[in-house]
């Protein structure tokens, strides 16, 4: 089948929904690809690179829908591009389903199937597929560097000649993908960097990034399905309000990241907090799409309140459209690899696996959006409560003497009842042997691991001491025992040789 | 030479045979320890060459040269992964040879004792023979175990834990009847009788225990081919070889200690063999996700740009012979600026230290080579851990699953580390039949093949 991929249509859009690497990963995998002329050129991929990975070249956007079976794209299609669409064609793309009931309805009229890329459910599976997940990691990013393309002062505290510069403090709100992004950069810049999420789960991931995590003085779980956040109840608003109240004064930069899936973004910075912030403060909300984290937000532009900056941008994942288009095409990539199981060129739209079902939000002709719900999130929800069913009652271990007193005992009885019946010349050798017994006890566990095996070698030579037996009947004149004495050297002989030749060898070998 | 003399020797050799011991807790001092041990063995021969021997000279130096020379070619002729099969085959001759004296020593008519002393010594007889017989035998089939002459898989025979008792009873019914026939100079049979059974406990025993269990059945010969030297010493009156039987026989209980620990398991129950058959049902975990492959392209570009990396080698890096392949990998990365580490755990490949003594020969420098316990807290800040052929010492679930049947043993923490590639052949589980999460992590990637030919296409792909 053949892929087509046009050049993005939307004003300010500078991706590309595949890369030259792309190509020729789908090449391999069957697939003829067309791409528009100009496509790559905003993301810094050439037409010649295109060529050269195994794509053609079409020199208008209509050759390239009018040929393809499936199409790749970032934005969803406008009216222009829906109407080029054909039945039967395959469409790949973010299409926000949620938002956009008319754009499935049309798609739906044209026959077409597509596939809305937020619709990859969050497991663990699909996780190389997640498009949502790569572009927000760039968008967290991203945030961090317009934060500091605004911000008039160094992240990184320094001491100089001309002063003392201290660090700026950045907190991240909502310390999912983007989140710990945002946190990883700008602790990469510098910062003192904190963070707030509802999910208690996350404390150990921001605490993994050196940054700190902001704890509330409340008990309410966070976390909804699929591992994405959900709303609270208003208590815990309002003690997160008050959290941020009090930080709002004391930190330089702000990078909002909190979205529930389905609802408007939740407004955590209001007007009053913005105005207690330090003039030359940034607040950047990547949540300015959907309505935006802070109340003075205006999606897609920079505004200034009081001296605070307050970033709106909604197309972060753009600015950085190499990186964000390479990531995108891996995702898509490794979509197609999954759709085309044959690895024949051919794409099945398989409806009974979980992960295309939950992309597909247009099945020829027919809208089969919105999916049913996962049959499983990510992590069970409730591992805890397994753990508390284990029996409780365990038996009362017996005080600690017991063990230690038994033995002595035992062991005081075992001699006592050799002193009683041995002659004393045994009990001389006895003492002896006992002795050794500590010796060796003592000086093996000494030895360290790594010459376990050497150790092994050279006991297993130095018992062949028992030689000593043998050597002892080797002059008897009985030949039973002459020979059987014979045999005994010489096979401990061996033993001997061997034992302590492998050993050297081996020791040998260690360098430091 | 005077009795004195010999006797002297003999101590001069005791204490040289502790400090070969002793010699072995550190790389530095382990080359002094095994010339120590040499001198102390041919202190003792001579002595003894010079002291005791009175007649037969001829023969005496014909078994030592033909034996001497065997052992040399032996000891130059084997791999290093072979090791543990040299190992299991040279403690069957310590076994036969207690056996030889033991029997050498009854049928000897100037041994004069009487009442207890002779009860003694015909215990001591009888149990020197009894220790010999079961090392011999034990050891046989762990050689042939070892090198895969018979099937690794232990044996599990109907009614085993009542054959091993009964065969106890056994013996102690013939030392009953030997003991009473000896006092009238008669006492072959029970004694050949015993012998008979010894052996077949000795094979039982070891056929019984699988191949990751290993590590403690050497350990346990070891320690048993001491127990027997020192039994000899006791019916010769022969202090050094109590001395010396005591010290290997104390070696090898240690170690067959460490190695029950390393896998939390009860020295008893590896001994009565079999593994997971008491219990702990092998729990069928739900939904177990996806295992991502990677090729070696993309792994060594990840290997390329991580800075710490930790190698963790197990039985299959030996199969594979892939220890040369691994430190060229080593040198690699570490022409990179890499910082490249190894972890062993204790119970890695079939015998203790087996996995060190095949770097050491692939020329991996022993202070990059660190135990469990050094290097566990550090794989959260490793990038990269590299398992090569190893699966039960690195599964999770012995940490996180309580009804695991490996729940409680020691693991390396691999998957703490950002990255985790995991070398094998194929998603087959370990020894303990346990299925690994590990493989089923977001960060651990696979790498299938034969270990020797991936890591050769990643050193190229570098």
């Amino acid at each position: 089948m053949r892929i087509g991929v046009p050049k993005e249509v939307t004003p300010g859009e500078r991706r590309v929904a595949t890369t030259p690497e792309a190509v020729g990963q789908l090449v391999k995998l069957g697939f003829a690809v067309t791409v528009e002329a100009g496509a790559g050129a905003e993301a810094s991929f050439s037409d010649e690179a295109y060529r050269a990975a195994g794509a053609e070249i079409a020199e208008d956007a209509g050759a390239v829908w009018s040929t393809a079976d499936i199409v790749l794209k970032v934005r969803a299609p406008v009216d222009d591009e829906v109407d080029r669409m054909r039945p039967g064609q395959v469409l790949v793309a973010f299409l926000a389903p949620a938002q956009n009931a008319r754009l499935l309805e049309r798609l739906a009229e044209k026959r077409v199937t597509a596939l809305a890329v937020e619709g990859i459910p969050r497991i663990s599976r699909a996780q190389k597929l997640d498009a949502l997940s790569s572009m927000a990691n760039i968008a967290g990013y991203r945030a961090v560097v317009e934060a500091a393309q605004h911000f008039g002062r160094f992240f990184m505290g320094q001491i100089t000649a001309a002063g003392k510069v201290p660090p700026a403090k950045v907190l991240v709100i909502g310390a999912g993908v983007a989140g710990l992004s945002a946190i990883g950069t700008a602790k990469g810049l510098g910062a003192i960097v904190r963070a707030f999420d509802t999910r208690p789960a996350v404390k150990e991931q921001v605490e993994s990034m050196d940054a700190e995590f902001l704890m509330l003085d409340f008990e309410e779980e966070g976390e909804g399905v699929g591992g994405y956040a959900k709303v609270m109840s208003p208590e815990f608003i309002a003690a997160e309000m008050a959290l941020f109240r009090e930080q709002a004064k004391e930190v330089d930069i702000i990078v909002t990241t909190a979205l529930i899936p389905g609802k408007p973004a939740p407004k955590l910075i209001t007007r009053d907090m913005v105005e207690s912030m330090k003039p030359g403060s940034v607040i950047v909300d990547l949540a300015a799409e959907q309505g935006g984290n802070c109340e003075l937000t205006v999606p897609g532009e920079v505004i200034e309140h009081q001296g605070v900056k307050i970033i709106g941008y909604t197309d972060l994942p753009s600015r950085l459209p190499a990186q964000s288009s390479q990531m995108y095409a891996t995702n898509l990539r490794h979509l197609l690899a999954d759709m085309c199981p044959g690895k024949d060129g051919n794409v099945v739209v398989d409806m009974d696996d979980e992960v295309i079902r939950g992309a597909t939000v247009v099945k020829d002709g027919t809208i089969t959006w919105p999916p049913p719900p996962p049959k499983i999130s990510a992590a069970p929800p409730k591992p805890a409560q397994a753990a508390a069913v284990e029996p409780a009652a365990e038996k009362k271990p017996a005080p600690r003497w017991v063990g230690p007193a038994i033995t002595f005992g035992l062991g005081a009885l075992a001699l006592a009842v050799v002193g009683l019946f041995a002659p004393p010349s045994f009990m001389q050798h006895f003492t002896v042997f006992v002795l050794a017994c500590f010796v060796g006890y003592m000086v093996i566990w000494n030895v360290t691991p790594a010459l376990h095996t050497p150790l092994m070698s050279v006991t297993n030579a130095i018992s062949s001491i028992i030689i000593i037996g043998a050597l002892l009947q080797i002059s008897s004149p009985e030949p039973a025992i002459k020979w059987s004495a014979f045999v005994a050297v010489l096979i401990t002989a061996v033993n001997i040789a061997g034992g302590f030749a492998v050993t050297r060898r081996m020791l040998a070998m260690f360098r430091k | 030479m005077s009795n004195g003399l010999v006797t002297a020797a003999y101590i001069g050799a005791t204490v040289l045979f502790i400090l070969a011991l002793g010699g072995l807790s550190h790389q530095e001092t382990a080359r002094r320890g095994n010339l120590y041990g040499m001198l102390g063995m041919g202190i003792a021969l001579v002595a003894t060459f010079l002291g005791v021997v009175t007649a037969n000279y001829a023969i005496l130096i014909l078994a030592l040269v033909v034996g001497g020379a065997l052992g040399l070619v032996l000891a130059r002729r084997v791999q290093m992964t072979q090791m543990p099969e040299l190992v299991a085959i040279l403690h069957s001759l310590v076994g036969l040879a207690a056996v030889l004296v033991g029997f050498a020593n009854f049928m000897d008519p100037s041994t004069h004792h009487v009442g207890v002393e002779k009860t003694i010594h015909d215990v001591e007889t009888y149990l020197g023979i009894l220790i010999g017989a079961v090392t011999f035998s034990g050891s046989v089939v762990a050689f042939g175990k070892l090198s895969g002459k018979i099937g690794g898989k232990p044996l599990l025979l109907p009614a085993r834990h009542w054959l091993n008792l009964g065969l106890l009873i056994v013996a102690i019914w013939l030392g009953g009847w030997f003991l009473g026939a000896s006092e009238s100079g008669a006492g072959v049979v029970p004694l050949v009788l015993m012998t008979i059974a010894a052996l077949l406990f000795g094979i039982h025993m070891v056929a019984a225990i699988g191949g990751a269990d290993m590590p403690v059945v050497i350990s346990m010969l070891n320690s048993y081919s001491g127990w027997a030297a020192s039994a000899t010493g006791f019916m010769l009156e022969n202090d050094l070889l109590i001395v010396t039987g005591a010290l290997v026989g104390s070696s090898g209980a240690i170690l067959s200690y460490i190695m029950c620990r390393a896998m939390n398991r009860k020295f008893l129950s590896v001994i009565a063999g079999g593994f997971g058959t008491t219990g702990g049902a092998v729990a069928a975990a739900a939904e177990q996700g996806e295992v991502r492959s990677l090729d070696p392209a993309e792994a060594a570009q990840m290997l390329a740009d991580a800075k710490r990396v930790v190698i963790v080698p197990g039985y299959g890096m030996a199969v594979a012979q892939a220890q040369h392949a691994v430190y060229e990998l080593t040198k690699e990365l570490q022409s990179r600026g890499v910082d490249v580490r190894f972890a062993i755990h204790p119970v890695a490949g079939r015998m203790p230290g087996h996995m060190n003594v095949l770097l050491a020969e692939a020329n991996v420098p022993y202070d990059i080579v660190h135990e469990m316990d050094e290097i566990n807290d550090d794989f959260p800040h490793v990038d990269v851990s590299i398992v090569i052929g190893a699966n039960d010492i690195v599964n999770p679930s012995a940490q996180e699953v309580p009804d695991s049947p490996i729940a409680g043993m020691p693991v390396l923490e691999v998957w703490k580390s950002r990255t985790t590639f995991v070398l094998k052949r194929s998603m087959a589980t370990g020894y303990a039949g346990v299925e690994n999460p590990l493989f089923f992590k977001e960060n651990t990637f696979m790498l299938f093949g034969d270990a020797r030919d991936t890591l050769t296409a990643l050193i190229k792909a570098l």
